[in-house]
């Protein structure tokens, strides 16, 4: 989780990302930052987030975003 | 049939009655007829087109659908006997599967798109290749009429298919119903490109009469007629006379420049009010398509809150796979390692973003004026976004992003940029275009916006009264709402005072609509696109 958050911290360093839950929602991620995120994540952890993966509910708080990365490291 | 035509009212007229009368399991079949009326008074042919559409893309996401419950029922059933592995390459060889229907249909329907659409931009394009290079034969153009609202049903129906494919949406097994979701008929003149997931819940639902909800829907198309007919119609003759009417610089091309810019806005949010309202007063959801625009502070925020149904489309369908497909990642972490952190990181969002303007400029129109309209957009957006971090310490250091007049500074800044950026658009020639912007910059004739100059342009004194009436009433109105709708305030006043209100905006559409001897409705402007 340590790692997730300083790939998000830099992108937004005023959000508390280890309890928000409306990034999306709340319109402080926008479509520009998610790729980025992505990228690192998939630079990160080696675990590609594909576009149906892009939802509100799986990018609106670090926790969900952990636990799809998780989920798709347990599907590889 | 326009939504300002006689033909239109007269349809609604039967309709409405109708659609209370009838038992209401029969409401969606009825709304599947009258849109199949409504297309086909359009144009008989082209209720071939958008059949076509909506049975290859029902059949496709249908059988996409059947090999999704077919492999969650196969690894239940067996999952004791398959490993991990065994699984994957299940999965893997039905998503195989999955993929060759949602290309079919994918490529005939943009195929269709694409022919009906651009084989004469092609064809003038390689006409001009062939002079270029000297040659002498020219390809003859074709006559083909472009469907009413292809691009906006295709794109809706190729949203619901990809939603299938990704499991968002569950696939409709009745072909009516889902032909009545591609071609509901509010939306295909001008979108908005609704959800399946959004739009279908209402839609197939049954809906008792409800007083409020059809006054409230009549309220919105009336609001909606007022932006059409008092605003956008009656600027149409100055817009005309300043963009197609010859030498008209500087000046003139700054007011052509605003007076298009706010037209549009009038044509374009006028139409989605009345396709809102009519759909709300059949008790049917559509979702917003605008959030006041023109409020907005930069041009990353208008495009959040212009035509919203577009651009979640372009950043849900082609944004989000190109940016994030395993080509792209390689090719960011390649210049990381090359070309150094931030650059690499920023590679897939320059060139996603790059893809995103040019179909969005080339979904506008076959011709290179929108391709150069998408481009500058994207330019405008990339430069803000690369220097969003020294905005940042400009207002960190001088403390200006709460003050009023910075705020308002903002918003001046964002329509004066989108206004100029629209000039691709009204102009629909690249070299002109430019001229005409720099124009604005060297003619000395700026006299002509005070000396009453602009009265010879088509509009009288009276009719530049009437629009000032109408912006004013618009942008009070888009203030109120920032509070909360408009509408429901008015319901909370007295009935004397709110009957008042609504009658008087009907006598303000029935008297101050463009409308004159030998009234023609005129088209959307959005209905081409």
């Amino acid at each position: 989780m340590e790692d997730l958050l300083n790939i998000l911290r830099p992108l937004h360093p005023h959000v508390d990302f280890e309890n928000c839950d409306t990034l999306i929602t709340g319109r402080i991620l926008d479509s520009f930052d998610i790729v980025s995120i992505i990228s690192e994540v998939e630079a990160e952890f080696g675990v590609v987030i594909g576009a149906e993966n892009i939802t509100p509910d799986n990018f609106n708080s670090a926790k969900a975003l952990y636990a799809l990365i998780c989920r798709l490291e347990d599907e590889d | 049939m326009l939504f300002t035509s006689y033909a239109f009212l007269g349809f609604l007229c039967v309709l409405f009655p109708l659609y209370y009368l009838i038992p209401t399991r029969h409401q969606w079949k009825l709304l599947l007829l009258a849109s199949c009326l409504f297309y086909f008074a359009a144009g008989p042919t082209y209720l071939l087109y958008i059949l076509t559409t909506a049975l290859t893309v029902y059949y496709a996401a249908r059988r996409i659908g059947a090999l999704g419950a077919e492999q969650s029922a196969y690894l239940k059933e067996h999952k004791a006997e398959l490993d991990r592995e065994g699984r994957k390459a299940y999965k893997d060889s039905v998503k195989k599967r999955q993929r060759r229907w949602l290309l079919f249909a994918l490529l005939l329907n943009l195929g269709i798109l694409a022919v009906v659409k651009y084989t004469n931009f092609a064809i003038r394009n390689l006409n001009g290749l062939l002079s270029l290079f000297g040659s002498g034969r020219q390809l003859s153009f074709w006559n083909i009429a472009l469907p009413m609202g292809i691009s906006f049903y295709t794109f809706q129906a190729l949203s619901y298919l990809i939603d299938v494919y990704r499991g968002v949406s569950p696939a409709q097994q009745n072909p009516f119903r889902f032909i009545l979701f591609v071609s509901f008929f509010p939306q295909l003149v001008q979108g908005p490109i609704s959800r399946y997931k959004d739009l279908s819940p209402s839609l197939f639902a049954e809906h008792p009469f409800d007083a409020h909800t059809l006054c409230r829907g009549l309220q919105r198309v009336l609001w909606g007629f007022f932006k059409k007919l008092v605003i956008a119609d009656r600027m149409l003759s100055a817009v005309n006379t300043l963009i197609r009417g010859g030498d008209y610089t500087g000046a003139y091309a700054f007011a052509g420049m605003l007076f298009y810019a706010l037209e549009l806005y009038a044509d374009f949010t006028g139409g989605i009010d009345i396709t809102i309202g009519v759909a709300e007063a059949l008790g049917v959801t559509v979702q917003e398509n605008f959030i006041r625009p023109y409020f907005s502070k930069s041009i990353k925020e208008y495009w959040r809150r212009w035509h919203i149904s577009m651009g979640t489309w372009f950043t849900d369908y082609i944004f989000y796979p190109i940016s994030v497909c395993r080509p792209m990642l390689r090719l960011s972490r390649f210049g990381r390692a090359h070309l150094g952190e931030q650059l690499g990181k920023r590679l897939p969002i320059w060139l996603s973003s790059f893809a995103v303007w040019l179909a969005t400029g080339i979904w506008h129109g076959a011709s290179w004026n929108f391709v150069a309209w998408g481009l500058g957009n994207w330019l405008v957006i990339m430069i803000s976004q690369e220097l969003e971090p020294l905005y940042e310490r400009f207002h960190r250091r001088f403390s200006v992003a709460e003050k009023g007049w910075f705020r308002l500074f903002q918003v001046v800044r964002t329509v004066l940029l989108m206004s100029a950026l629209r000039m691709f658009d009204c102009y629909r020639d690249v070299p002109l275009t430019f001229r005409m912007f720099f124009s604005m910059f060297t003619a000395r004739n700026w006299a002509v916006l005070f000396d009453g100059s602009l009265l010879t342009l088509g509009l009288t004194g009276l009719d530049f009264a009437i629009l000032a009436g109408g912006l004013v009433l618009l942008l009070t109105v888009s203030l109120r709402q920032r509070r909360g709708s408009v509408r429901d305030a008015v319901a909370a006043r007295p009935y004397p005072l709110r009957f008042c209100l609504w009658f008087g905006l009907f006598l303000v559409v029935l008297f101050m609509g463009a409308y004159g001897i030998g009234y023609d409705e005129s088209q959307f402007i959005y209905n081409q696109f």
